[in-house]
């Protein structure tokens, strides 16, 4: 989990250019971390590259913090 | 009848980032040219190109060097991947052009009354390579949700005006190589109708990727025979020119209704006094070998600005350095008649290399500087004339000369015709 974590921080910080300490598990994308929804999208590609998963459409619609996005690939690893 | 002057002038080319510092080298008869940084091109018949010189090597610029594009000072890194370069460029070209004007528009109004015309021969060439491939190679899900955006011609002018708050005309220019110069007379006709007061408007390519440079061979369009000395590859008008010499950057004017800029007290560089266009309806790539394309492009031009081609005293040629700068040679010596032995004539994409959509608008900045600094810049590399001219090819070296009108011409494949006279603001 921690791991997992620490990876998305990772993404984050890097395609957000996001300030680390901002990028804490109750971030959200758009509303603290400055994307827009074209960000939102390149996120979620990278999350499925990373940590080589398929996220459907309709599953990153609700990825929408660092959490979500923790806790949903977490579910999908069995992490 | 609205008239339209110069206020700022942005230029981001290969022979450095600045307007002042561009000027400074081209006067002093610079070549922006060197073998391609970017990418290998063994084997290729073309392996040259005028790069803009980064900061960080690319181009064969280099941290220590005046005037080496640095694209963080511009936009953070995270901004960069939803453009290409040509929005980039065209960005950093609008900026000092803004600057250069003093025009800031803070109230709604003044932001709805300013408007951005930046346009593109190409656009996003990259992108759409490295997105087809990716599309190929690995699926529909891997396409970037940036690469619409970042490969569009008319984002950079909305990225200029999303910057900078510009909320009148946005718009953008696709006609080949003579975009620029489209773009500035078409603005300048935006304000004339009362569309806006402010256009920010000019030119920006960056087509000097793989797909671009091997798109241009096979149309055997380019210089080949120069790979080892890339300096000399751009030579218009000289009898041992093979090709046109790639470059790359962007040229943005701020155009603003003449009562508008003296209100505010704006220095002014130029008027736009005139704008023809035309079409040759001939072949795709070659022009017309009679000339009467740009012929009537001149011509027009010249009638908008109410002036006699005995008024001119310099043309910012398109001149290439292909099998057509003879063929604009003659058109611009019909339109000039007994007066030829006047003008000055040159090209500068000798030092620049051929910016495509942004050629028209660096080059119609050089003849205003020209016009400013009382110097015509030179065609480099003109050691062997093919052609014998009463008009002075201004041969590798500038020429101190009063200038009061000058005239900008470009041409673009498909046969599209535009040139730009400007005279002294009085």
């Amino acid at each position: 989990m921690s791991d997992i974590l620490e990876r998305v921080r990772k993404i984050v910080i890097d395609h957000l250019d996001a300030d680390p300490d901002k990028v804490t598990e109750k971030a959200s994308f758009i509303d603290d971390l400055g994307a827009d929804s074209l960000d939102n999208v390149e996120l979620v590609m990278a999350f499925e590259e990373e940590f080589d998963i398929e996220i459907p459409d309709d599953a990153a619609e609700h990825i929408q913090t660092v959490g979500d996005a923790v806790k949903f690939i977490s579910e999908k690893t069995g992490g | 009848m609205r008239r339209v002057v110069i206020t700022g002038i942005g230029l981001l080319t290969p022979l450095g980032w600045g307007r002042e510092l561009t000027w400074k080298r081209l006067l002093a008869g610079t070549s922006g040219a060197g073998r391609i940084s970017t990418f290998d091109t063994t084997d290729w018949a073309c392996q040259i190109a005028c790069e803009i010189p980064f900061k960080d090597g690319r181009g064969h610029g280099s941290a220590e060097m005046e005037g080496a594009f640095d694209p963080d000072a511009v936009m953070s890194a995270k901004d960069r991947r939803r453009v290409d370069d040509f929005i980039l460029y065209g960005i950093a070209a609008a900026d000092e052009a803004l600057e250069d004007s003093g025009w800031r528009p803070e109230t709604e109004e003044d932001r709805c009354r300013t408007g951005v015309m930046i346009g593109s021969g190409i656009g996003g060439l990259k992108p759409i390579a490295d997105t087809a491939i990716e599309l190929k190679e690995r699926g529909v899900r891997k396409v970037s949700p940036f690469f619409i955006p970042s490969a569009l011609i008319n984002l950079a002018s909305g990225m200029v005006s999303i910057r900078h708050g510009l909320k009148g005309p946005n718009h953008a220019v696709v006609t080949a190589c003579a975009t620029g110069a489209h773009a500035i007379g078409d603005a300048a006709r935006l304000i004339k109708y009362g569309d806006a007061d402010v256009m920010v408007a000019g030119g920006a390519e960056s087509a000097i990727v793989p797909i671009g440079i091997a798109g241009f061979i096979a149309c055997r369009a380019l210089c080949t025979a120069y790979n080892d000395a890339p300096e000399r590859g751009s030579r218009p008008y000289d009898r041992n020119r093979d090709g046109f010499v790639m470059g790359e950057g962007a040229g943005v004017f701020v155009l603003e209704e003449y009562e508008h800029a003296k209100a505010r007290g704006a220095k002014i560089y130029a008027e736009v006094a005139g704008y023809g266009l035309s079409g040759d309806a001939y072949h795709i790539t070659a022009p017309a070998e009679d000339g009467d394309g740009g012929y009537r492009a001149m011509t027009a031009a010249l009638k908008d600005a109410g002036l006699k081609p005995s008024a001119i005293n310099y043309v910012n040629a398109h001149g290439t350095s292909t099998m057509a700068d003879g063929i604009e040679l003659g058109a611009v010596e019909r339109l000039l008649g007994d007066h030829a032995g006047k003008v000055a004539m040159s090209s500068t994409k000798s030092m620049t290399g051929h910016l495509l959509g942004a050629a028209g608008a660096i080059e119609a900045a050089f003849s205003v500087l020209a016009m400013r600094d009382g110097v015509v810049p030179p065609t480099i590399n003109l050691d062997d004339p093919e052609f014998e001219s009463p008009i002075d090819l201004v041969p590798n070296k500038a020429k101190a000369m009063t200038v009061d009108v000058a005239m900008s011409n470009s041409f673009g494949f498909g046969g599209t015709n535009a040139s730009v006279v400007f005279k002294r603001a009085e």
